[in-house]
């Protein structure tokens, strides 16, 4: 059992991960609680789906299309809606809420509400430590990893990385040594929700695509920032591994309550925030801007 | 002046006139969603062959079937539901209300329905409580019937009958005197009965139980969930999933090459698109099913033949509108009205030979269950078609299949 435990919480923390730091990300640079989030990862396994099924360009094209198309669109979205509103952050939320919605609604009009499936990228699988495990969810583990060193590379060794992590340190400061504060917030959009909409594309073949789907992953994906941090990339990560890991041994070690995964989940966010409020890795409230 | 107000009088009256010339049926569903349209489209089947054959005989005068298309929304929704019945009978004036999928929903929409005295034919909802309400208050409830699918306990009676077929199969082929079986149930309303009964029968059936597991409806993940069940050594996955994780469970206990079958409820895999949904991983999963092109009555190969023509889909067990409207013209026929307390005593007297069932009713309203009338059929998804299986008996069933072990 332990094994089985081991290894479907690495895959799964995979995928949360991916939502988590892009979350973490936009609200550490740009205080926007983004709740379109993982609305923009329903948006690429949509797209996905209808380029791959619709068109047949291929998984390659079909993937890069959906990840560049929902960027570019999450750009716009963001000069459109969230840009003229962003000083205030309640109104973010709301806006942000209202984004996810209306996405929703247009998918179940152009789509209706039929839960649709795409085959996998690569079949078959391989057993690790004697549990079965598809090679779709291996390769979802393999981008999860090279995306995540991508982002660190990105921040921590590229100017814009710089001036993200300068942004995010101290918006003023950054504002009057003559950073283009707008634009490092729309660049952490795109980068952002570039890795909702690749989480997108590689989950797709593994989860059905429907009107949805972006809120369960939104339940846990908020649970894992606020645990692991609100900002804290690191913090993601691990919160993400935590969350995946807990959900796991609930399954494992209460089969008839494997409904309350997510509520173990969420249990334990709220424990630790009761002795650690700012979370596992998090500035606290009372240092921050 | 005086001319409008005559000409608009005189269109009122023409309108109210039309209006008597038809029977309106209000085709409660979530018509975004697989169940609400199979609804809407079993209802046209049932109004296009009426209204084509002159309509329906209402002591001597013809009448025309008027069908109103209501959007309940139910599956995100109770709310949504309960002003959709509000709607049809305040605003569209409907005769009858026929529908319904969601438990939770059609018992709120039960009682806007017997608040207006309206029959309501129940195509989709199996929670008893629906005829326990018939029961305990026939004077409120006798307007509710259930045509499909039978009460959740009569569900179970025919899954614990197709998995003894199965038990046997696999005491057979696999040489072992008890099968193992995992119960894999989502957490709702409708499955607490059935896991209990599950949990208490099947040793009895010399079954050994490994294990319940319980999901949400809408998980899309349960490998978890699968990987213990592969761990338990389960050789049958006893489904109880109405929602998405239908989908999900079939999907990956292909992935996984599980050597476990999938038998129970797998409400996604009666659609015709769950093969598509699963990216055609879901070889082997069976399920409850309702119509497919085997005599259960002589109505049901040409009625799954007509809809496969006219959608490019086979039905799904919501497509019993129309079996519920063709009721509605038996009874109205039969008594020259549409009077309600005459066509519920009606009702309750008839047996009525549909496409999905020979059906007649019990005190409850609920449908009196029998094998090869009522209790439906068992199917297996066999290389992307659905096989129909049980009841054995019933001309046009196929062999059961097993995974390769």
């Amino acid at each position: 059992m332990l094994q089985d435990i081991l290894v479907t919480g690495l895959v799964n923390g995979g995928v949360y991960a991916l939502l988590a730091i892009g979350f973490s990300l936009i609200f550490g640079v740009a205080r926007i609680v983004n709740i379109a989030h993982t609305a923009f990862y329903m948006l690429a396994a949509y797209c996905f789906y209808t380029l791959l099924t619709k068109t047949g360009l291929g998984f390659l094209l079909s993937g890069v299309i959906a990840v560049a198309a929902v960027t570019l669109f999450s750009m716009l979205c963001y000069r459109l809606v969230i840009e003229p509103v962003r000083e205030h952050e309640s109104a973010v939320l709301i806006s942000t809420i209202a984004l996810a919605l209306i996405f929703q609604e247009v998918m179940l009009y152009l789509f209706g509400g039929h839960f649709l499936g795409i085959p996998s990228t690569i079949e078959g699988g391989i057993r690790i430590l004697g549990v079965s495990v598809p090679y779709q969810r291996v390769l979802i583990l393999v981008v999860a990893a090279i995306m995540l060193g991508a982002v660190w590379l990105l921040l921590y060794r590229t100017r814009l990385g710089l001036a993200i992590r300068a942004t995010a340190n101290d918006l003023e400061v950054a504002s009057l040594m003559g950073m283009n504060v707008n634009r490092v917030a729309m660049a952490t959009v795109a980068i952002s929700v570039g890795l909702a909409a690749i989480a997108g594309v590689i989950a797709t073949p593994v989860v059905s695509v429907h009107p949805h789907l972006w809120l369960d992953p939104l339940v846990i994906m908020l649970a894992i920032v606020v645990l692991g941090g609100l900002g804290s990339l690191k913090g993601s990560l691990i919160g993400a591994l935590v969350i995946a890991y807990v959900e796991a041994i609930t399954v494992f070690a209460l089969p008839a309550g494997a409904y309350l995964k997510g509520a173990v989940a969420l249990l334990i966010m709220v424990v630790v925030l009761l002795f650690r409020p700012e979370g596992l890795f998090g500035v606290a409230f009372e240092e921050e801007r | 002046m005086l001319r409008s107000i005559l000409a608009a009088a005189a269109a009122a009256t023409l309108s109210v006139g039309a209006q008597a010339q038809t029977i309106k049926i209000a085709i409660l569903g979530p018509m975004s969603f697989v169940q609400g349209e199979n609804h809407w489209a079993g209802a046209e089947m049932a109004r296009d062959e009426i209204n084509k054959g002159g309509g329906i005989n209402v002591g001597g005068k013809r009448m025309q079937v008027e069908l109103i298309r209501a959007d309940t929304n139910e599956i995100q929704s109770v709310p949504d539901a309960t002003n959709a019945v509000e709607r049809v009978i305040t605003r569209d004036k409907v005769d009858f209300l026929i529908g319904g999928f969601r438990s939770e929903a059609v018992l709120a929409m039960q009682e806007v329905a017997m608040d207006s005295k309206k029959i309501f034919l129940g195509v989709g909802a199996a929670h008893s409580k629906l005829g326990l309400n018939v029961e305990q208050n026939y004077e409120r409830y006798k307007y509710w019937f259930r045509v499909a699918p039978t009460k959740d306990v009569d569900l179970a009676r025919t899954l614990f009958a197709v998995l003894g077929s199965i038990g046997q199969q696999i005491r057979t082929d696999l040489k072992t005197d008890t099968p193992k079986v995992a119960i894999l149930a989502e957490k709702a309303v409708w499955t607490e009965a059935l896991v209990a009964a599950a949990q208490k029968n099947l040793p009895a059936m010399k079954m050994e139980v490994v294990g319940t597991w319980q999901p949400s409806a809408t998980a899309t993940d349960v490998t978890a969930e699968l990987s213990a069940i592969d761990r338990a050594g389960a050789h049958i996955v006893f489904t109880m999933l109405s929602g998405p994780v239908g989908i999900s469970v079939g999907r990956q206990m292909g992935e996984r090459n599980m050597k476990a079958v999938a038998w129970g409820i797998n409400v996604e895999g009666q659609k015709e698109e769950f093969w598509q949904a699963t990216a055609g991983k879901a070889q082997f999963v069976s399920t409850l099913d309702t119509y497919s092109e085997v005599e259960m009555t002589p109505k049901t190969i040409p009625f799954v033949q007509a809809f496969k023509q006219r959608y490019k889909k086979a039905p799904t067990y919501t497509a019993a509108t129309y079996d519920a409207i063709m009721l509605l013209k038996a009874v109205i026929e039969q008594e020259g009205t549409t009077n309600a307390d005459k066509l519920v005593a009606a009702i309750e007297k008839i047996e009525h030979v549909g496409t999905g069932s020979t059906a007649s009713w019990d005190k409850r309203h609920d449908l009196n269950w029998a094998v090869g009338k009522t209790a439906g059929i068992a199917v297996q998804w066999q290389d992307g078609k659905k096989v129909p299986f049980w009841p054995s008996q019933v001309k046009g069933m196929q062999p059961f299949k097993m995974p390769a072990r």
